[in-house]
């Protein structure tokens, strides 16, 4: 392959895609990118992974400036929820490069399916009732407040099944750091489903950990000689790009039609990856 | 309604009823962050912000040079970049646009670590003994990662 001026061109071009979708669905750009680098451009999963990674890094930091500052972000679950997350991304990241790239393909498909699931049926209800802090939570000062802009009020709430949450966020670490994706979708499970945080706190809280946890992976990714910067430079920024745009769309159009239309682009695309992995046409 | 409750007296509104502030709006502060903490979330959510407008602007820089590098951009090109510190220094000082590029992506590596540094001292000027202890440990599987990152294949 010539790797030329103009697929350089053409892959920045994919990212700011990526980087749009991913801010209108709310999955992130990771799930996207990894896809496009190794379907539609034939690179090899270990570079998508690398490149990915840092993208991730990139859109994460970017929106959770914002939400630190408007005090949605809950900073103590977050760090300590971090130990876990950082943990699981070095195993993750270690795992990949020992996992045959076809072994990769297919569960990355598995978990882009996964990941789509919560689109369809929507996580968690508005806010919590009846929630009370277990014992680790209490010791930890979990328990916060947030500003609620549409009920126009401040909301106490408090924590639950943190152990458990913790373990979660191993797991959301691990895959963070197999994939090259933020895994936004199970940091939330744990906070939401699991701990029961308001699903406000669960989705920043979770956005502002995955620059964290993907810094973690990176490192390794990097230090491996995992990053092409030529691919990995127009990949951030097209992502970063792509995001802003989203950001500015997204109050423009309605939510049930970029479901209907991007759920199924995203489940071909997990069973693309899947079938890449499958069939004779592996690495 | 009964109209028991005298210490809302102020708040009559009609003939006998009695309007009840919402309990939550009673109930909870209207400020749920001290100055201090205010601060604080200004600072992180400056180096955030900071830390992915440098190394974009770094990461540009270094697009920008391509044209200049006779050679063209080959497969080659592609799988020959710097990965240790030392050799994106080298890289730096000859110019070369891979090196630059290189520079941005791993400053972008080092923001959420940067905050994660920045955080250590938020707990410490709270006296939150404990989040500090946290916060250190999160660093510090951080500096692990590089290190074993190195070590690894």
């Amino acid at each position: 392959m010539h790797l030329s001026a103009l697929i350089i061109f053409l892959i920045f071009g994919g990212a700011i895609l990526a980087g749009v979708l991913g801010s209108l669905v709310g999955l992130g750009g990771g799930v996207l990118i990894v896809p496009m680098l190794t379907l539609a451009f034939g690179l090899p999963i270990q570079y998508a992974i690398g490149a990915s990674i840092i993208a991730v890094i990139a859109t994460s930091s970017g929106a959770a400036a914002a939400y630190v500052r408007d005090h949605l972000t809950n900073m103590r679950a977050g760090m300590f929820l971090e130990i876990a997350t950082t943990t699981g991304a070095i195993s993750g990241a270690f795992l990949a490069g020992l996992l045959a790239p076809a072994i990769l393909f297919v569960i990355f498909g598995i978990i882009l399916l996964i990941s789509v699931a919560p689109l369809i049926f929507k996580l968690g209800e508005e806010l919590p009732v009846g929630v009370q802090n277990d014992t680790l939570a209490s010791k930890l000062k979990l328990a916060s407040t947030y500003p609620d802009q549409r009920l126009e009020r401040v909301v106490s709430y408090q924590v639950t099944r943190t152990p458990l949450g913790f373990g979660m966020m191993y797991v959301a670490g691990l895959i963070s750091g197999l994939l090259g994706i933020g895994s936004g979708t199970f940091k939330v499970l744990a906070m939401d489903t699991i701990m029961r945080l308001p699903m406000k706190v669960s989705t920043t809280t979770s956005n502002f950990m995955i620059g964290v946890t993907a810094a973690a992976s990176a490192g390794i990714y990097f230090a491996r000689g995992d990053v092409p910067p030529l691919v990995a430079a127009p990949v951030a920024l097209g992502v970063l790009g792509g995001a802003i745009i989203g950001a500015r769309l997204l109050p423009h159009l309605s939510n049930r039609t970029l479901r209907l239309i991007f759920i199924p682009i995203l489940a071909a695309i997990a069973i693309e990856m899947v079938l890449r992995g499958l069939g004779p046409g592996a690495f | 309604m009964t109209l028991e409750r005298k210490h809302f007296s102020s708040t009559v509104v009609q003939e006998g009823t009695v309007q009840l502030p919402a309990p939550e709006l009673v109930e909870e502060e209207k400020r749920i962050a001290t100055p201090q903490q205010d601060m604080m979330a200004a600072i992180i959510g400056w180096i955030l912000q900071g830390g992915v407008l440098a190394s974009a602007a770094v990461i540009l820089f270094g697009i920008l040079l391509l044209p200049f590098r006779p050679g063209g951009l080959t497969l080659q090109r592609l799988q020959t970049f710097p990965h240790s510190p030392g050799a994106v220094w080298a890289g730096l000082i000859g110019l070369h646009p891979q090196a630059f590029i290189t520079l941005g992506l791993l400053l972008l590596i080092a923001t959420p670590v940067l905050r994660v540094a920045v955080s250590v001292v938020a707990f410490a000027i709270e006296r939150d003994r404990l989040y500090v202890v946290i916060t250190l440990l999160v660093l510090a599987i951080l500096i692990a990662s590089f290190i074993l990152g190195k070590g690894g294949a």
